[in-house]
């Protein structure tokens, strides 16, 4: 589930063309498949005959459901069914296709995965194409975070998608940088740091760059900041009523100014992220922090190896906020259709969004996880042997109810890789790089 | 096929008949001839109709088949070519987007209009035309170059020959990517070969000019090897004669180059230019690629976003089908102009040699 809102889409299409299979795909299958969380679903009601229903799962980037073995699961519990999955890197070329597929009601998977940032177009425009999921068979409502369930929910009621995962934010951090600039280094002291307020992160990063390390800066990227902070307001680019309000929302102001005074002091790493330069930059250990969803710290060991082990480690972000996270849906077309639904109830139920996060670090959408020893009880050894699964849930309660528009994505990627990247990288001013974005964005709605 | 195997059927009985006929009748007189001779002219007309039939099946042969052996490539050209470019037509007069592409509505030409106001669509034009002029013409000089040295003898020169074609055998995508990591900013290896020149390190990617060369370079490297065989072929078809004739007036090789490739060449030259033009304008994947899969913005100023790369966000970014069937429409128009600039200019040279 690797969703993030801008990742998915740029996960670097051709890194993956090129190097498919030498990234994450590493150490997942040794693990047995467990029978325990999957009281639910008594696996053996066909028995194993022959024949049986080959079920395909359509998703992007790096989704982790295949790598976390959660399909050789099911497969097990389930003899007489074939899970297939396919996969398209960026969701920026698998979102167009999954809209056409829809339109022409032909080529979809079984079980379409859709990003957080895609799901409000998909329920207000498709859901006649989508089944209502929340009548599955096992689906139980108050089983996920109240504003995962709503945000894929038609005004009447029918819900088009099941979550997945969510990207509650922390801070990860270099503990050897941080110690060279005279930082504390224990996480609960980095935690104090910047408590409750971005403009203290910015204050700590004006400390580090006093007595920064030969090379290095405070934080990858102005943008970064940016989408770290308005992550964690209610209202960011839609209002309650639908409208597009970014202009003069001052939650976005704010984090814009905030993040543009990080570039502007030059605390950034000039870098924009998901790109091979940012991936370079974790290689090279030239940033010294980045705000990290859940999701992102398999992709922070990937790119900065084993000569990061033990030296990164992950903080509370300053104040909870949330960046990504994806559904689960079942178009209507399909020939297995109630298969899929089980299926699709399956893989979200609360101990396999559990399983998921202890494999692949996708923090769960099911409230119900949380309580369950893999995510309480969660240490990720490469970050120092953080209290994960605790640092994650806590910033994931303290996330609001987001309001999700149709256009979120497109106006938070010209927001990003216009405005704030030419603030960060072209040293233009702060009004000149809004004003850039403004007229992408103004383009860009309209139709 | 038919008309032959009925004849061979109609043969075998007939003289089967004659055989048999032939044998009680042996010389008994006039009558006997007569029904011979009948039975012959019956045999001649039938075999004259029978040969009418295979020339008029030859007629219908030669007459059609062409058309049925290139139908292929029509039918399919209907299908994959003509048909969506009508519809492009057709949606580019509409308001339709990508999450319900049946509702359309009529919006006449409002769609081409707004592009004449359009700075986004106006600075992607001017992109595409000067990152295809610094990709295109470097491009042709230095085939030119390659494939006049590859047209002397060589030892190995097959295998120089396949090594100016690989590049063109890569996949954009990865050549892409290894180019974006030598144009790296900071832990790029041209930026590296600047440092260790004692220059300073190059933004490539956000400045203008810097990132339109370092696209145009990805483009050069991939085709220069393509345009150099082709200009390779079209030199092993200038007689020898000339250039023996030149070699005792004592030209130089590149007095034979300037006074006799070049003018011979002319046709293939005209030719690269065109095809070279059109994949210009064009331009899609590799300043899509070159912004290291951060979108089709073409950077943060789109200062390399080309027609193409702005066409694909109107449709598949941003959704909306109707402006991006403009966007292409316009670039169909505008390689109509270019191919009517460039049959002028044909025209012109042929009528001045």
């Amino acid at each position: 589930m690797r969703t993030h809102s801008r990742t998915s889409r740029r996960l670097a299409g051709l890194v993956a063309v090129v190097a498919l299979g030498a990234g994450p795909v590493a150490g997942c299958a040794e693990d047995p498949a467990e029978p325990s969380g999957s009281a639910a679903y008594d696996g053996g009601t066909s028995g194993g005959g022959g024949g049986g229903t080959t079920l395909t799962v359509g998703v992007f980037g790096a989704f982790g459901l295949k790598e976390a073995g959660l399909y050789d699961e099911y497969m097990k519990l389930n003899k007489d069914v074939v899970v297939r999955q396919t996969s398209i890197e960026r969701n920026e070329n698998y979102y167009p296709q999954l809209l056409t597929h829809l339109g022409s009601g032909s080529g979809l998977a079984d079980i379409q995965a859709v990003e957080v940032n895609n799901i409000a177009e998909i329920t207000a425009t498709q859901a006649d194409k989508l089944m209502d999921l929340g009548r599955t068979e096992g689906v139980r409502k108050d089983s996920f975070l109240p504003w995962k369930w709503s945000q894929a929910t038609t005004p009447g009621g029918k819900t088009v998608g099941l979550g997945t995962d969510i990207g509650p934010q922390g801070i990860c951090y270099r503990r050897d940088l941080f110690a060279k600039a005279g930082l504390p280094t224990d996480r609960t002291a980095v935690g104090k740091l910047w408590a409750g307020d971005w403009r203290k992160y910015l204050a700590a990063g004006k400390r580090y760059k006093a007595r920064a390390p030969r090379g290095t800066v405070f934080v990858d990227s102005a943008a970064g900041v940016m989408a770290a902070i308005t992550g964690g307001h209610e209202k960011r680019f839609y209002d309650a009523d639908g409208k597009v309000v970014y202009k003069t929302n001052p939650a976005v102001r704010g984090a814009w100014d905030t993040a543009a005074e990080f570039a502007r002091t030059g605390l950034t790493g000039r870098l924009q992220q998901f790109t091979p330069a940012w991936d370079q930059g974790f290689a090279n250990a030239t940033f010294a922090t980045v705000s990290c969803p859940a999701w992102m710290l398999g992709y922070i060991q990937d790119k900065a190896g084993e000569a990061g082990r033990g030296k990164w480690d992950v903080a509370a972000a300053p104040r909870p906020s949330n960046w990504g996270g994806s559904f689960l849906t079942v178009p209507e077309t399909g020939r297995n259709k109630a298969a899929a639904a089980r299926l699709a109830a399956w893989l979200t139920a609360p101990e396999q969004q559990a399983k998921l996060f202890e494999k692949r670090g996708s923090f769960p959408s099911a409230r119900a996880a949380y309580d369950l020893p893999a995510v309480s009880g969660a240490r990720h050894a490469y970050f120092g042997n953080a209290p994960m699964g605790r640092i994650f849930a806590d910033a994931a309660q303290g996330v609001p109810v987001q309001i999700v528009g149709p256009k979120d994505l497109v106006i938070a990627q010209n927001l990003a890789d216009i405005g704030m990247l030419q603030v960060d990288q072209k040293g233009r001013s702060s009004r000149q790089g809004w004003d850039a974005a403004v007229k992408a964005i103004d383009n860009a709605l309209d139709r | 096929m038919a008309g032959v195997a009925g004849d061979a059927t109609t043969a075998a009985p007939s003289g089967w008949q004659e055989g048999a006929a032939a044998l009680p009748g042996a010389g008994y007189g006039d009558g006997e001839d007569r029904r011979r001779e009948d039975r012959r002219r019956k045999d001649r007309d039938r075999e004259d109709r029978a040969r009418e039939r295979r020339g008029r099946w030859h007629r219908w042969d030669t007459r059609w088949s062409p058309y049925a052996f290139v139908a292929p490539f029509f039918l399919f050209f209907a299908v994959f070519g003509l048909f969506p470019l009508l519809y492009t037509g057709w949606a580019s007069l509409h308001r339709v987007e990508l999450t319900s592409p049946d509702d359309m509505e009529w919006v006449g030409l409002h769609n081409f209009s707004r592009l004449l106001t359009d700075s986004f669509f106006w600075n992607a034009l001017r992109n595409t035309v000067t990152i295809g002029l610094l990709s295109t013409v470097p491009q042709l000089l230095i085939a030119l170059g390659v494939a006049h040295l590859l047209n002397h003898r060589l030892r190995g020169s097959t295998f120089f020959r396949v090594a100016v074609l690989t590049p063109y055998a890569t996949s954009v995508a990865a050549a892409t990517l290894v180019f974006v990591l030598l144009f790296g900013r900071d832990h790029g290896m041209i930026n590296w070969g600047l440092g260790l020149a004692g220059l300073g390190a190059v933004d490539w990617q956000n400045g203008t000019w810097t990132s339109q060369l370092a696209v145009s370079t990805i483009v050069v490297w991939r085709w220069t090897g393509y345009n150099a065989l082709i200009y390779l072929a079209a030199m092993r078809a200038v007689p020898d004669e000339l250039y023996e004739s030149a070699e005792l007036d004592g030209a130089s090789r590149l007095q034979q180059f300037r006074h006799v490739t070049l003018p011979s060449l002319r046709p293939t030259i005209l030719f690269t230019c065109v095809v070279s033009t059109i994949g210009a304008t064009q331009l899609f994947g590799e300043p899509l690629l070159f912004s290291g899969g951060a979108g089709a913005t073409g950077g943060s100023d789109h200062q390399f976003q080309t027609l193409g790369l702005y066409l694909y966000e109107q449709g598949w970014v941003n959704l909306h089908l109707g402006r991006a069937s403009a966007i292409a429409w316009a670039m169909f128009l505008i390689l109509l102009i270019i191919g009517a600039v460039n049959r002028l200019i044909t025209r012109r040279l042929r009528r001045s040699s």
